[in-house]
């Protein structure tokens, strides 16, 4: 969010140039129910614009459970049962007014094991702005997909084979084609839930090194169960254990300092 | 201690299995032989089903193979300068209107010189369809310079003479004269006399044949004798009388013996023309001219011949003086062979030989384009419903149910439905090909929404989810991802189902479909059959041509069906993916 | 007159369509933001809302008018004319072949002029539908174009449209079901209690009757040839050949099942299983045919060389075929039930000593019981419901009989034997087929529930 000052001298105190940025999702005593069990305990947190955060903790803790109440992508389970208030730039996604379809044109996401459509590798990008109308012609249409692909890292191994099947590239190219995908409908908020899980180390790395590149344009939440990961990736950390939100916080200070004894033990191994 | 120790030790040896006495390895030996027996018991099962299928195909196809082909007279055909109105030469219509059989007539008397009278000149025409001027029929209305000229042109035979080439016919055995004949006369009924008694063989199997036949009646006789019914006695008595009677005339050896319809026929080749023996002696036989001679001269040894043919005429659809016109139309070279085209492009017909599947063919095709144009759309979207969209109450239950139970239904009561809903409620037009394929459609039905089910849960969700986290809508989803992953499957169990309708008899019957319709149905609302129906029908007609005609029909569907199924199972391979 | 209609349904629909697209199009990127939905949506949902109300006033429309039109006819009739079923009918044919030109002769005045005034009313009442329903159609289609606006959710509405067509379609199903079971029930309500239908039986004498007889004596001058409507020949009839079939198919079936499933390599599966396949899909006139010129014959040659007195059409010849059409089905079912079985119960038999004829006939079978009783129960309801093999093989005997040598008919033999020829359709005679439909339905159905819960029941203890 940009604010532009008047420049006109005055004796108010200093407002600095960049003010510390809203945070772009606020969560609010968030719980989840998948019909008896009780899967997220009332969660509160903030997550910031333009940074990673990321979600750590071990297996069934919650972390991909929360992650798809920010897309909503809960509402398709049936038994599945959200209370509380989940804000992103101040409205509340729950609201029944709201179209759940621009949401998730808004918020993208990335799958723990790739899931290219078995389509070309252009059709794959193009779906999105196609169906949200973003594109007013074929060279409109093109530049996005270009755009989208040079942003994911593909372009240069895939730009003279655009029309192969997306379901061809290796594991790692895959998944920067669904990250691609995501980014074609131009979101403001991608989340990725385990996305190197299903990878090797030196295409993992490749996609830490496009998360990084990507955090100065969009808010990017990372569900990981790997410390090093989160470590390496991220700005700030939460810690799910048994669907509570254990702490949250800088990364260095979740990491070198935490802060609650259970935190302490699941990253010096203790369990998980 | 050692004393239990032992005395267990000596319970488990005792308690040990038994495998080396002869006892324990002929017990194993046993149960080896019934596992043999049992795993032959499984596979005599399906040869029984292979040997039952093969024996099914082979017998149909070899049924159907005298349809496949159609036997013409080739005539030289005289067409009269007067056929038709000078004005109307050139007019399609008076040419297709004539008068044909006057024409045909005369070709037939051209090409059997020496047929005299109206009874065999009857018996003579008959020997040709009824529409086996068609051919000439058309060449001159597309050519109506040839009227006035002399036309080379296919007749085609009735069915049962089409037969007699087939094999419904007679062996026809001839042996050479040793004597010179003498008839006495060229037409008529007339003797022969011959120097040397070439007759004599034939006279000799006569009196055997009347033995054998007396032995017959003395049996007969004593069965009623032993019977209780009234007058049993009397009857008795006058079979043995026949019987009597019969074995004294076969014992004399010398008499003439009269021929009747139940023994094979006899015949003399002589000068030209052709006798049938009514009476036969040693050295002289009495007879009626069918081919009237050339002349009463005498014929030389080996220039005139005794005939048999070995069906006697009361087996045989196909009369003695017949054979012997289609023997001479044989022996000049004027009989031909060849492809019966007229099978797949002519309707139904009363007379076996113009009858073909083009009717038929086109009533089921347009039976099922309305069957596929109904159940696909509807089962698809029936399936994406049930799939993806309904709640899971009691509501989606019940139709699940229903869905199973409707699947089993027999398929006569579809036909019910079909009569009492569509004909009745509705009035809709009887024996319609729409009617038809909304019952079709009913029936086959449930397979679509079951295939179609089976297909769209195999498609992996993560596609489904891919979509949805792009922002598309849970219908834009499916409709643009899972339904074309679902397509190969969906097409498949269509075809299946398809191919099941194809088949399908009992509830066309009950919506009228058994009528006699001879044109070729242009639209969905006209009378129409289909060919399971076709089917049914020519094999409940008398006629034994339509026999052939019915398997040959049969051949047809079978191909249809084949073709259907192996396209299903190729696209199967071809498109199938494995997730 | 139909024709006319959708034309201009289709030619509205498109029109419809490229207005409300474009109109979208236009507001895209304006003043008052992004799009809700795109245009082609807008154009669809425009689409829509011609389409429905258009097709509800033809539908609805048009069996008025051609109601209103039929009545007016009978105005130039003495009013016994149109309460009698036959002279109304007759009647209203005329007509109809007078307006068609397909009269033969010279028609009354009364039919002349009631045919011109069925004309006139029923062109008028067309050109009113059609009116009405462009009327409409072109109504709705202004208010939704009124509607388009950016934040207007036309994608929403069309998807809910969409969704109800295929809830409609997915009650086909049950349309159907109910089709079937009112029309039939309705007809064999008729039979037995409708007081003005002449020969009709009481329900007792129909199910415990031992003569059916159906020709009936309607006609008062017909003597006393007895009309009789008793069931139990049809009933033993239909049993006798179903059981000859499941006396074949049965064994056959199941070890070919056992078979395939236990003994059968992979190669050997790859050419039986179509086999028994391309069995399953040979249709069942095929199979009629086969059995009435070939194998009904030749049964009938060997028991006469044994001495036995065969009839033409022996419930014999129709079962055997009817067996061999059915081994598919009873061993494709069972095959599943058998593989179904899990590995660990044969491991445990096998781990015995067992042979593997032992294993499965102490094991497998046993475990898979519920699954092959109810393959043969479906089995059984497809012979009882099977047609045309006994159409063409079995006879029309409705003889009372349990020797596999004599002709017997079946239910679907006498309902097909009724219905196919020329019947009015209010005899005694013809709703007597409804009768037996219904109960063969009945019959089917329970057959089928039954199976299905003993699998429901049976099969959780294996699993």
């Amino acid at each position: 969010m940009d604010m532009t000052t008047q420049g006109i001298p005055t004796a108010q105190p200093y407002v600095p140039a960049k003010p510390a940025p809203a945070a772009k999702v606020v969560a609010r005593n968030v719980n989840v129910h998948y019909g008896e069990k009780h899967a997220i305990k009332d969660v509160t947190v903030d997550i910031p614009d333009q940074a990673v955060m990321a979600f750590i903790g071990p297996s069934g803790c919650g972390k991909s459970t929360f992650l798809r109440c920010i897309n909503r992508m809960n509402d398709t389970i049936p038994i599945c049962r959200v209370t509380g208030k989940i804000e992103i730039d101040g409205k509340d996604i729950y609201d029944p007014a709201l179209d759940v379809v621009q949401l998730r044109a808004r918020v993208g996401m990335v799958f723990q094991k790739p899931n290219p459509f078995p389509k070309s590798i252009y059709e794959n990008v193009a779906y999105g702005p196609r169906i949200h109308g973003l594109s007013k012609s074929k060279t409109d249409l093109d530049e996005i997909v270009m755009t989208s692909l040079e942003k994911a890292g593909l372009l240069k191994e895939v730009k003279d084979r655009l029309n192969d099947s997306g379901t061809g590239l290796s594991g790692g190219q895959q998944q920067r084609l669904c990250i691609a995908r995501a980014i074609a409908v131009s979101p403001d908020i991608i989340l990725m839930d385990e996305p190197c899980s299903a990878l090797d180390p030196i295409a993992t790395a490749r996609i830490e090194e496009l998360i990084d590149e990507l955090r100065s344009n969009f808010c990017i939440i990372i569900v990981t169960h790997s410390m090093q990961q989160a470590a390496r990736v991220s700005q700030r950390t939460a810690f799910f254990h048994l669907g509570v939100l254990v702490e949250e916080g800088e990364t260095q200070a979740i990491f070198t300092n935490p802060r609650e004894e259970r935190t302490r033990d699941y990253i010096t191994g203790r369990f998980g | 201690m050692t004393d239990t120790t032992a005395h267990t030790t000596s319970a488990i040896a005792r308690r040990r299995f038994d495998t080396t006495s002869p006892a324990a390895q002929a017990a194993v030996r046993r149960r080896y032989r019934a596992e043999a027996r049992f795993k032959a018991y499984g596979l005599m099962a399906i040869a029984t089903a292979a040997i039952f299928l093969a024996v099914l195909l082979a017998d149909v196809f070899m049924k159907s193979l005298p349809a496949f082909s159609t036997t013409s007279l080739v005539l030289n055909v005289a067409v009269p300068a007067d056929l038709v109105a000078p004005d109307q030469k050139y007019n399609p219509a008076a040419i297709r209107n004539a008068d044909y059989l006057p024409v045909l007539r005369n070709a037939l008397k051209a090409a059997i010189p020496g047929v005299q009278g109206r009874g065999p000149e009857r018996t003579l025409i008959r020997l040709l369809s009824s529409g086996a001027a068609d051919g000439l029929r058309e060449r001159l209305a597309a050519d109506p310079a040839l009227i006035g000229t002399s036309v080379k042109t296919s007749l085609l035979l009735s069915d049962d003479a089409d037969l007699y080439f087939k094999g419904g016919g007679t062996p026809i055995f001839t042996r050479a004269s040793r004597g010179t004949a003498t008839p006495s006369d060229t037409t008529g009924t007339i003797t022969i006399t011959s120097s040397a008694a070439d007759f004599s063989e034939n006279l000799v199997a006569l009196k055997l044949i009347m033995t054998e036949r007396a032995s017959l009646l003395s049996a007969e006789a004593e069965r009623i004798a032993r019977s209780t019914a009234p007058d049993a006695a009397d009857r008795a008595a006058e079979l043995r009388k026949q019987a009597e009677e019969l074995l004294a005339r076969s014992k004399d050896r010398t008499a003439a013996e009269r021929l009747d319809s139940r023994l094979p026929s006899l015949l003399v080749e002589i000068n030209g023309g052709l006798v049938k023996i009514s009476e036969v002696a040693a050295d002289r036989i009495e007879g009626d001219v069918l081919l009237t001679l050339a002349s009463t001269n005498e014929a030389k040894p080996g220039d005139w011949r005794i005939v048999t043919y070995a069906r006697p005429e009361s087996e045989r659809k196909i009369s003695d003086l017949e054979v012997a016109f289609l023997e001479r139309f044989k022996a000049n070279a004027q009989v031909e062979r060849s492809f019966n085209w007229r099978f797949f492009t002519s309707g139904d017909s009363r007379e076996p030989e113009l009858a073909g599947i083009r009717g038929a063919v086109v009533g089921t095709a347009l039976t099922l384009i309305v069957t596929l144009a109904l159940c696909l759309p509807v089962g698809v979207a029936a399936a994406i419903y049930l799939e993806e969209f309904a709640p899971k109450n009691r509501f989606t239950d019940i139709i699940e149910v229903n869905i199973n139970n409707l699947a089993a239904v027999p398929s006569i009561v579809f036909g019910l439905l079909g009569l009492s809903v569509f004909l009745n409620f509705f009035g809709l037009p009887r024996s319609a090909p729409l009617v038809g394929g909304l019952v079709l459609a009913l029936l086959v039905l449930p397979t679509i929404i079951i295939a179609s089910r089976a297909a769209l849960k195999a498609v992996p969700p993560s596609i489904k989810e891919a979509a949805l986290g792009v922002g598309a809508s849970h219908q834009q989803a499916i409709f643009h991802h899972v339904l074309p992953l679902a397509m190969p499957g969906i097409m498949t169990g269509t075809i299946i189902g398809m191919a099941h309708a194809l088949g399908e008899t009992a509830p066309l019957l009950m919506i009228g479909m058994v009528a006699f319709i001879v044109d070729v149905p242009t639209s969905i609302t006209d009378a129409a059959t289909v060919l399971p129906v076709q089917i049914y029908l020519w094999s409940d007609l008398p006629e034994l041509a339509f026999q052939a005609k019915t398997a040959a029909a049969i051949v047809v569907l079978l191909v249809f069906l084949f073709v259907m199924n192996g396209t299903a199972i190729w696209l199967r391979k071809r498109f199938e993916r494995r997730w | 007159m139909t024709a006319v209609y959708f034309l201009t349904l289709a030619c509205l629909v498109v029109a419809g369509y490229v207005l409300a697209a474009q109109r979208a199009k236009a507001l895209q990127g304006g003043p008052q933001g992004a799009l809700h939905s795109l245009p082609t949506y807008h154009g669809l949902f425009a689409a829509v809302s011609l389409i429905v109300p258009m097709f509800l006033v033809f539908a609805i429309g048009t069996p008025i008018v051609k109601h209103i039109a039929t009545s007016s006819v009978f105005s130039y009739f003495p009013p016994e004319a149109a309460n009698d079923p036959l002279q109304s009918g007759v009647i209203l044919r005329d007509v109809g072949n007078i307006l068609s030109g397909n009269h033969q002769g010279e028609p009354s005045p009364a039919l002349r002029d009631a045919a011109a005034h069925y004309a006139s009313i029923y062109s008028t009442g067309r050109w009113i539908i059609l009116g009405l329903g462009v009327a409409l159609g072109l109504v709705s289609l202004f208010i939704v174009l009124s509607r388009i606006s950016p934040s207007f959710r036309a994608r929403n509405l069309f998807e809910r449209f969409v969704t109800l067509v295929l809830v409609l379609c997915a009650l086909v199903a049950i349309l159907t079901t109910i089709g079937i079971v009112f029309s039939v029930m309705w007809e064999t309500y008729r039979f037995f209690f409708d007081p003005a239908l002449k020969g009709r039986p009481t329900v007792a004498e129909f199910l415990f009757g031992t003569e059916w007889n159906p020709q009936a004596a309607l006609r008062a001058d017909q003597g006393d040839i007895k009309t009789a409507f008793g069931f139990i020949p049809l009933l033993t009839g239909t049993l006798l050949i179903t059981m000859i079939a499941i006396i074949i198919a049965g064994p056959l079936g199941l070890f070919s099942a056992i078979y395939l499933s236990e003994y059968a390599s992979p190669r050997f599966r790859a050419w039986a299983k179509p086999l028994l396949e391309i069995l399953a899909g040979i249709p069942t006139v095929v199979l009629g045919f086969f059995a009435a010129l070939t194998v009904a014959p030749h049964i009938r040659g060997w028991g006469e060389s044994f001495g036995l007195d065969v009839a033409s059409e022996s419930a014999l010849a129709a079962g055997l075929v009817m067996g061999m059409m059915i081994i598919p089905f009873i061993s494709s079912l069972s095959d599943d039930v058998i593989n179904a079985v899990p590995q660990s119960l044969r491991d445990g038999a096998y781990a015995l000593g067992a042979t593997k004829s032992e294993t499965i006939k102490k094991v497998v079978l046993p475990a898979a019981l519920p699954g092959i009783v109810s393959a043969f129960m479906l089995a059984i309801s497809r012979a009882i419901g099977e047609t045309m093999i006994v159409v063409m093989a079995a006879g029309l005997a409705a003889n009372l009989t349990f020797n596999p040598l004599d002709a017997v008919t079946t239910i679907t033999v006498q309902i097909k034997t009724i219905l196919v020829g020329d019947q009015e359709f209010d005899s005694a005679k013809t709703l007597a087929a409804f009768a037996l439909g219904f109960v063969l339905f009945f019959v089917t159905l329970m057959l089928n529930v039954i199976a299905q819960q003993i699998v429901r029941r049976y099969r959780e203890q294996y699993d």
